[in-house]
């Protein structure tokens, strides 16, 4: 009896067998249906069958609630770790076809896993895929996000008078203390970017992250002192009980063992300095965060 | 929807598996034990497969009682050889107590890695040896089980369940050990199964079915061999499953009872659902319970109703979500249950071990919840003695008559989002205690971390994620914290703690040598002294841990083992 149970296959089914095989269509022109989708093959598989459904937008924000908003925020606009969706331009996607395939299979090189792959048992229905598409593009702002500011500028400023390149790399250029910027204009929000450099200690850059711990480890400033009696100042680049590894403002590395040394400081005060207004005026700022956009969604 | 009910026979013809690439045995060797063993086909073809026979060589030079049967008077007096480990947590009271010193807090510094064995498997290794006679038995993920000589980390058998592309486990393809009985092991499946293996070969002995495994029902769980029977409790929570805790007869797999966690129409309890929630009501047992002689006694613990985060439908307390359960070991009637979070809407599953402990001239029953408290509650009576918290918690106030904490007004998952401590992970969760008796303290290893709680309605659907809401850490820029916490289980009061660097899932044993053993999520293995809380030593084992460890010996030396990454670790004195 416990056999009987018919489990409905999800993952096998192309997103129109699958929508259609929840409602209530006759056979035959659900077969109809069906053969009509296989026709016309990937046209299919590239058009939301929920789009501008609302109900479908409701169930969709529900499902990305649960799925997506870990890292993509409450309401789809960014968040530690995943780029704002609510942009009408997106890096990895442009039709909801696209975005079906990297909600599936993920994009490789970052942290966007594919569907069904997070140990939580066999992940979204295509229904499900597409009632989160529907929501997203219900949440899209209208027009194409600008950058406000002048890129050309922003890029002078990068690596000159903000300098922002002494401790920070794009494209190989620049220093290594800070987080590697190539990508961050593609992945934060603008207001997440202008507040990281007004607050930088409001939220802690993630560093180096080691495939089973839970946990990234975030850009901590630190500061020893040594048995022979030196002192190194620094950012935490990983840590156990046991030993820790800091990269100095020298852009030296250093592997110490916790119990050897005579003072061992953490603070959440990042290293990097706040730039407040009278440092770096909006403007100025508008303009670096267009480079690093520019840079970012190229 | 319809529940799953009864179990079928799958006879024998189970996937009773050899390492990768080995083949098929011949028809005729679908026979069992020692059979099997007499008609190895083809040798060149099974040359690489690891098998028994290397069990024999090793049993001419074993010391002693090798290979005796484990009866359940040896599991009952389990503390008359404290060489051995024939439990999840090492004996019936849920202590994880080792009372072999050997090594201890004068030579801890000293100790190495004695062996390594790598399991090959993927994902988060959760499992606890056992070991019997100089014989380790211990699961990996995807349904692995294998014995290895424990001297030397060396195979004896392996066995894999292929398993189904399409299973539904809540969190990972975990396993957390074996029970054993006899000349059996038995392992509960991702596809929930409950097999039983020959202790010597491997060998598939019985092979039931105890639900659908596409319905979101699995196993997760390390069962616990209670006189002939073997108690076993489902996984799925997640899913909406009803949740139940089987008992089958050791010796032919059949089920003698079922005890479903959730009341049908009629029983008492049922009354406390909404509607036909019952149906989907959760509350899954998807951690070993304990087993207390002197009552014939199981406590056995629940977790949470279904749609975990989401009370909406489902009014009233949920029994029996969330509780601690005594049932009569031969029948599965319940004598008594406490309700440790009623009407849950936070994932705070109550399936932590139910550790049994006489303080005082009492007898007791102590659990670290993973809603944040620890209780200490009579274990003849149920009542309800103690409730303090251990960690960050803002959930509850106040307690009601019996002192059990009651929930705030607002700490009800809202639309916008409203921030609760613990988080769902918990302030504890599967992790398994400790209680050393010499020392007086209950070590766990909890974590003080917030999330935001909001709702996200779903449908019931068979075999899809039910949650009801999603959680996510909280904004405040404070990191979580993770600790080992020393517990005197009679004031409820934390007398030390230890802080990670980060929150760990490793569960925690205690030692007579004054040694307290607990694992970090960054790879170490430490060794800390009990009284103080000091580490004493370490080992960077290279993968973070989500076990518990274990102690035993072997021709007189002790050994400390855990599983870290994908490998499992035998440390010892040099």
């Amino acid at each position: 009896m416990s056999q009987k149970q018919p489990g409905r296959p999800k993952v096998q089914e192309s997103p129109a067998q699958n929508v259609f095989s929840r409602s209530r269509i006759p056979l035959v022109i659900h077969l109809v249906i069906l053969l009509f989708s296989a026709a016309l093959g990937s046209y299919a598989d590239d058009r939301n069958p929920l789009a501008g459904d609302a109900k479908a937008a409701k169930a969709g924000e529900y499902e990305f609630r649960i799925n997506c908003a870990l890292c993509h925020g409450l309401g789809a606009r960014g968040g530690g770790r995943g780029p704002d969706l609510t942009r009408a331009v997106k890096k990895h996607t442009h039709s909801d076809g696209d975005m079906f395939q990297v909600i599936s299979n993920g994009i490789p090189g970052t942290a966007m896993p594919s569907n069904g792959t997070n140990g939580q048992g066999v992940g979204m229905t295509d229904e499900e895929i597409w009632q989160i598409i529907t929501y997203i593009r219900s949440q899209e702002v209208k027009a194409p996000a600008r950058p406000m500011g002048n890129a050309a500028r922003g890029k002078d400023l990068f690596y000159g008078d903000a300098n922002c390149s002494l401790c920070h790399m794009i494209d190989g250029k620049g220093g290594r203390l800070g987080p590697e910027l190539t990508s961050v204009g593609g992945s934060r929000t603008r207001e997440a970017i202008i507040d990281s450099v007004r607050n930088p200690s409001r939220r802690l850059a993630w560093g180096l992250t080691e495939a089973t711990k839970e946990f990234p480890q975030e850009y901590e400033s630190v500061t020893v002192g040594t048995a022979d009696g030196k002192e190194i100042k620094g950012v935490t680049l990983n840590e156990d009980n046991f030993s820790v590894q800091i990269m100095d403002s020298g852009e030296q590395i250093h592997s110490l063992e916790k119990d050897k040394l005579r003072s061992f400081r953490k603070s959440r005060e990042s290293a990097m300095p706040k730039y407040g207004v009278d440092v770096l005026s909006d403007k100025d700022l508008e303009d670096i965060v267009a480079f690093l956009t520019s840079v970012g969604t190229k | 929807m319809s529940i799953p009910d009864g179990i079928a026979h799958q006879p024998r013809s189970g996937d009773r598996l050899r390492p990768t690439g080995c083949p098929e045995p011949a028809e005729g060797a679908q026979a069992v034990g020692q059979r099997q063993k007499a008609r190895q086909p083809r040798r060149g073809e099974r040359d690489n497969c690891v098998r028994a026979f290397a069990l024999l060589c090793l049993l001419s030079t074993a010391p002693s009682v090798i290979h005796a049967q484990v009866t359940f008077e040896r599991l009952l007096n389990s503390s008359k050889e404290p060489q051995n480990w024939m439990t999840y947590s090492g004996d019936y009271s849920g202590k994880r107590f080792s009372s072999l010193d050997q090594i201890n807090t004068t030579n801890a510094r000293a100790m190495v890695a004695k062996w390594v064995y790598q399991t090959g498997a993927t994902g988060k290794l959760e499992t606890t040896p056992l070991v019997v006679d100089g014989i380790l038995y211990a699961t990996a993920q995807d349904n692995r089980a294998f014995a290895l000589d424990a001297r030397t980390g060396r195979p004896i058998w392996m066995y894999q369940r292929q398993i189904p592309g399409d299973i539904r486990p809540c969190c990972g393809r975990v396993n957390r050990g074996l029970a054993i009985l006899g000349d059996k092991v038995f392992l509960g499946t991702l596809d929930a199964h409950v097999i039983a293996l020959d202790a010597k070969t491997g060998s598939v002995v019985w092979d039931v079915i105890a639900a659908d495994y596409r319905t979101g029902h699995s196993f997760t769980v390390a069962p616990l061999a209670v006189k002939d029977l073997v108690v076993i409790g489902v996984s799925g929570g997640e899913y909406g499953v009803r949740g139940f805790i089987d008992a089958y007869d050791a010796a032919t797999g059949e089920r003698k009872w079922r005890f479903y966690t959730v009341p049908g129409p009629g029983e008492v309890g049922h009354d406390t659902w909404e509607g036909d929630s019952w149906k989907v009501g959760g509350a899954p047992a998807w951690n070993t319970g304990t087993y207390d002689p002197a009552t014939n006694q199981i406590f056995w613990p629940t977790g949470n109703p279904a749609p975990s985060n989401r009370g909406e439908g489902r009014a009233g307390d949920n029994l029996y979500s969330n509780s601690l359960l005594a049932l009569n070991a031969e029948s599965g009637k319940m004598n008594w249950y406490f309700q440790f979070t009623k009407h849950d809407e936070h994932d705070w599953d109550a399936t932590q071990v139910p550790v049994i402990i006489d303080a005082g001239g009492k007898h007791l029953i102590a659990q670290a919840n993973r809603n944040g408290f620890f209780y200490v509650i009579d274990r003849t009576t149920g009542k309800l003695i103690s409730a303090n918290a251990y960690g960050k918690t803002t959930w509850s106030d106040a307690k009601d008559s019996e002192g059990r904490p009651v929930p705030n007004k607002n700490a009800s998952p809202t639309q916008e989002g409203h921030t609760v401590c613990p988080g769902a992970l918990g302030t504890t969760n599967f992790m398994a205690p400790t209680y050393d008796p010499q020392a007086g303290l209950f070590y766990v290893t909890a974590r003080d971390q917030c999330d935001i709680f909001s709702t996200a309605p779903q449908p019931y659907e068979a075999g899809h994620a039910f949650y009801g809401s999603a959680y996510f850490p909280s904004e405040e820029a404070e990191p979580y914290r993770g600790f080992l916490k020393a517990i005197d289980p009679v004031t409820g009061q934390v007398k030390w703690k230890f802080e990670h660097t980060s929150p760990t899932w490793s569960g925690v044993l205690s030692t007579a040598g004054g040694l307290v053993f607990s694992g970090d999520a960054e790879g170490n293995f430490i060794a800390f002294d009990a009284a103080s809380g000091k580490p004493l030593w370490h080992f960077q084992m290279g993968g973070a841990v989500y076990a518990a460890p274990m102690a035993f010996a072997v021709d007189g030396k002790e050994y400390v083992a855990i599983a870290a990454g994908s490998a499992i670790y035998a440390f010892g004195l040099p």
